[in-house]
């Protein structure tokens, strides 16, 4: 066997690794595993990659990747778990930034002298270079409105759709100008650039609430974009990671649209261009009053109910109150007090992340509902703890047309006894609409710091 | 078209429904770490990246776009794995109480 053969058979043996990764992210037992053989998968890659014969500048390569590892890791190390979101999107974006430069280059050195590339490296050149990019800066984007940097409300101005689309169109004549037309360098570049600007465009006028599905589908673009340079570089490794990251981060993207009940085109170009108008008619509908509560009224309230169901939303992850929240639960446990979680699919910013908050502190399971199975309870249910969330529990997602967020499910807090909210203030969400949950007769706000909030509550019950 | 690009179009369609497959029983309780670990995996895009930066003989501004590739990459790659692996801790079997559940019993 050649040196070639035995990289190859690594390269094998990455494939298995990756593919046995993503089974085991199908049990939560066995997740954490999955991590472990996909970085064993990715050890093997590497090394591997070295060996490859002809290769030059190890020492500047070796330099690079020892610089750059470790920032991932602090990075990655040191958020906190409620940035979780916006460090997948920052991550995501880099290996789409790899991928179109990886593109770049690679086009530069396989043109030949008199010649021209065949169609099957110029059109995944162009591919690669087009969707990384668009990933990189897409996800740049998606960073910053989650990290708040910039606002998480859509961006939109007039005929922005046109000017998207002609971008996108001028951007694929280039690609067709870089397969059949002269075949310069300095093309592939620019059509790098113009994808750059198309990301930024395309994520932007997209609401913050929606930011999961865009990174879910960065994702896709980036798994794709990876396997695109697969095609160049004949790396059958590159062309199936990279596809089943694009397959799967497909899929994944279809069913969290879905949870959200509205089809893929629908988030991504238009349901809030027309925020205006609904944000105009929610004002006229906010005719009832709010009432401010106190955390002991609140105390006696939970204490002396049979049932209560927790919601918790994105404000639960920014006041980092999982804890204190478990702990009030374990208080009202003791006083027998039946307490469960209703965990709506994208609560949060994640799907997921509710979970993994609350997994983290020490929440069990099995107290953890979804939102099929808890909403048929809210009417038997004696007090709706709801913890930050706020756009999947409007009920103007089942009754009011006009709402941008009509048809997404939601968790039928409404329907509760006594709702409680806990929340800053009366700044609506992160979709930007008014939520009619706050001026219903059997609502009562909390208003302050979800943490601070729940304390206070949670020494009233104790002290009773 | 040639064999060897048809063989990889084989190769790429195979994997795309096998990514389907794999992913379709993920219950939404893994969801997020099993985007942070997809998140993961496209960073073998690194071996591109180490591929292109080792070719001999390239100009300066090559060689700063082949090296951001793989300072790109090695990001991707380890930052990946290191947040799936982070999220994936909070699911491990529960042995020792929480210190916050410890304070609530002691007082």
């Amino acid at each position: 066997m050649s040196r070639t053969d035995w990289i190859y058979c690594a390269y094998l043996v990455t494939i298995v690794c990756f593919i046995v990764a993503l089974q085991f992210l199908s049990h939560p037992a066995k997740a954490r595993y999955g991590t472990w053989v996909g970085a064993v998968g990715m050890a093997f890659a590497i090394v591997a990659t070295f060996f490859t014969p002809g290769l030059t500048n190890y020492a500047s390569i070796l330099i690079v990747m020892a610089i750059s590892a470790p920032i991932g890791a602090y990075a990655a190390r040191a958020v906190k778990m409620t940035a979780m979101p916006e460090m997948v999107a920052l991550f995501n974006g880099v290996g789409g930034g790899a991928a179109a430069l990886v593109a770049l280059a690679d086009f530069h050195n396989s043109i030949p002298e008199p010649g021209r590339l065949p169609y099957d490296s110029s059109v995944s050149i162009v591919l690669s270079a087009l969707i990384g990019s668009v990933s990189f800066s897409g996800s740049m984007i998606a960073f910053a409105k989650l990290r708040e940097l910039i606002g998480g409300r859509p961006i939109t101005y007039p005929g922005q759709q046109i000017v998207n689309m002609a971008l996108l169109a001028g951007l694929v004549a280039l690609g067709f100008v870089i397969v059949f037309g002269p075949q310069r360098t300095v093309l592939v570049g620019v059509l790098g650039l113009g994808a750059l600007a198309f990301g930024v465009l395309f994520v932007l006028p997209i609401g913050g609430a929606d930011m999961p599905v865009v990174i879910s589908l960065l994702n896709a673009f980036t798994g794709v974009a990876a396997a695109a340079t697969g095609f160049v570089l004949h790396q059958n490794v590159l062309i199936v990671s990279g596809m089943l990251v694009g397959a799967s981060g497909s899929l994944l993207t279809l069913m969290m649209a879905r949870a959200m009940g509205r089809s893929v085109t629908n988030v991504f170009f238009g349901a809030f261009g027309q925020l205006q108008t609904a944000a105009e008619g929610g004002v006229s509908a906010e005719g009832g009053t709010v009432r401010a509560t106190t955390p002991e009224d609140v105390a006696v309230m939970l204490a002396y109910a049979d049932r209560v169901i927790i919601v918790p939303g994105y404000g639960l992850a920014v006041a980092q109150a999982q804890h204190a929240v478990r702990e009030l639960a374990d208080e009202l446990e003791k006083r027998g007090v039946n307490v469960k979680y209703a965990i709506h699919p994208v609560a949060g910013r994640m799907p997921g992340h509710m979970n993994v908050l609350l997994a983290e502190a020490n929440v069990p399971y099995d107290q953890l509902v979804e939102m099929d199975d808890i909403n048929p309870e809210f009417e038997r249910t004696d007090v709706a703890l709801v913890i930050g969330a706020n756009d999947v529990t409007n009920p103007d997602a089942r009754t009011n047309q006009a709402s941008p967020i009509y048809g997404m499910p939601i968790l039928d807090v409404d329907k509760a006894q006594n709702v409680v909210v806990l929340k800053r203030s009366m700044r609506p969400g992160f979709a930007g609409v008014d939520n009619p949950l706050y001026t219903l007769p059997n609502t009562q706000m909390l208003f302050g710091d979800a943490r601070e909030s729940v304390v206070k509550v949670t020494a009233a019950v104790k002290a009773l | 078209m040639n064999t060897s690009f048809l063989i990889e179009l084989t190769v790429l369609i195979l994997a795309a429904f096998l990514g389907v497959q794999v992913i379709s029983k993920v219950p939404t309780l893994l969801h997020t770490p099993l985007m942070s670990g997809t998140n993961a995996i496209h960073g073998i895009v690194i071996v591109g990246a180490i591929i292109v930066a080792g070719v001999p003989h390239q100009p300066t501004w090559l060689r700063v776009v082949t090296l951001a590739a793989v300072a790109l990459a090695t990001g991707n790659v380890v930052g990946g794995f290191v947040v799936t692996d982070r999220m994936l801790e909070m699911f491990k079997p529960k042995k020792k109480a929480p210190e916050a559940a410890e304070e609530a019993k002691s007082e």
